[in-house]
């Protein structure tokens, strides 16, 4: 593992509280998650490509921004590793990056239609955007 | 009448006004008054995990810390709203490298303790107005109405913080339809997620998960789906045109008999 992904693995572990060596890959986080098949690497491949140190993949994966923050993985879990707050770590240590943003402000309104509640829009910005 | 301090959150002034106009013509009905606490600003819709987010979990503490002050139970009606408040409270009694940062924002005398109540409005409805009482005050009872009540995922998960219901077999909404002498109906979807946000930039998404959680209602014979998050009812409905989606504050108003419009 190079030192600069030994250091984002410490800070991803650090800032996301989970724990990846409690994972006994059983599956059940990709299992139940309802965006998996969506996801070129699912919920299960997080927990051990972080452990690992394989993370440069997931940093250029559109799978980061198909989570959809339901929680499903967090509380289906039987080992309480919680794979949805890698995700998260991951997908921060991206878009918290100058000119990183996964979404712009001057896309959405392109995106909406008129029922869409601002909900969505200020849900989105805060997944997708610093 | 005893006074909550109330959080709207920005759909519920916006697309959503239904939702708060039901939800403060009930509380009324029922005895209670939603005091909407002053400059509130949007919670941001979902919550951030990560301990080291700081800056956009301000909002919620600056409405948790205004609820303090005024002694008064922290109530929200929106889904997302409920879920962001209720774990940024959590952070702040649990993490305590967290708060310190935050309560550093807020600056000195402005500290926020963690001590603020956070309910959501089904939640007093059951715990501290009770199913039984909210019964009683039903004038126009929804008879033979089968709905069946769509949780999504920000009202019971996390289970560990949100400790709002069984996660994986919630009765809070089937226990409200049948106070207000509707028939619940029970079906597997209706705690997975409608898609959410991401309907914004991956529309095909939310439509597999919108459609298989009507499709999954419909065959246990749901007539009416009932919930309590606007993003939610924009999915269900954007993608399934043919179902009825209402708010739950629209099916409690109607039975309390203070809709305006009783048929909408």
């Amino acid at each position: 593992m190079s030192k600069e992904m030994e250091n984002l693995k410490s800070e991803i572990i650090r800032s996301s509280g989970v724990n990846p060596k409690k994972c006994m890959r059983c599956g059940k986080c990709t299992g139940t998650c309802p965006a998996f098949d969506e996801m070129e690497y699912h919920p299960h491949q997080f927990v051990y490509m972080v452990e690992s140190g394989d993370i440069e993949p997931l940093l250029n994966s559109k799978s980061l921004y198909k989570c959809l923050t339901c929680f499903a993985c967090v509380d289906r879990c039987p080992r309480g590793v919680e794979p949805a707050k890698l995700v998260e770590a991951v997908r921060l240590s991206v878009i918290r990056k100058q000119g990183a943003n996964h979404l712009k402000a001057d896309d959405i309104p392109a995106l909406l239609d008129d029922e869409m509640p601002q909900q969505a829009i200020v849900s989105a910005l805060r997944k997708y955007s610093k | 009448m005893k006074k909550v301090a109330y959080f709207p959150g920005c759909t519920l002034k916006t697309k959503a006004k239904e939702l708060d106009r039901y939800a403060r013509k009930s509380a009324e009905a029922l005895g209670f008054y939603l005091d909407e606490i002053e400059n509130w600003q949007c919670c941001g819709g979902v919550f951030t995990t990560s301990r080291n987010e700081i800056a956009t979990k301000l909002s919620s503490v600056r409405a948790l810390a205004d609820a303090q002050k005024k002694n008064q139970t922290l109530i929200t009606v929106c889904s997302a709203c409920h879920n962001v408040i209720k774990q940024t409270n959590h952070a702040m009694q649990t993490d305590e490298e967290f708060a310190l940062k935050v309560n550093n924002y807020l600056g000195a005398g402005n500290e926020y303790d963690g001590k603020t109540k956070v309910l959501h409005y089904l939640e007093y409805l059951r715990d501290e107005v009770g199913f039984e009482e909210v019964a009683k005050k039903v004038v126009k009872p929804l008879t033979g109405k089968k709905i069946a009540a769509y949780y999504g995922c920000l009202l019971l998960r996390p289970n560990s913080v949100m400790a709002m219901d069984d996660p994986e077999n919630p009765t809070i909404i089937e226990n409200l339809i049948k106070a207000l002498g509707g028939e619940a109906v029970v079906y597997p979807y209706r705690n997975e997620c409608c898609g959410g946000y991401i309907a914004l930039e991956d529309a095909d998404s939310a439509k597999k998960k919108s459609t298989s959680v009507v499709a999954s209602a419909r065959s246990h014979g749901a007539e009416i789906i009932v919930t309590a998050c606007p993003l939610c009812k924009y999915n269900l409905e954007k993608n399934n045109p043919e179902a009825k989606v209402v708010y739950f504050t629209d099916l409690l108003a109607e039975a309390l008999g203070v809709k305006e419009d009783g048929n909408e």
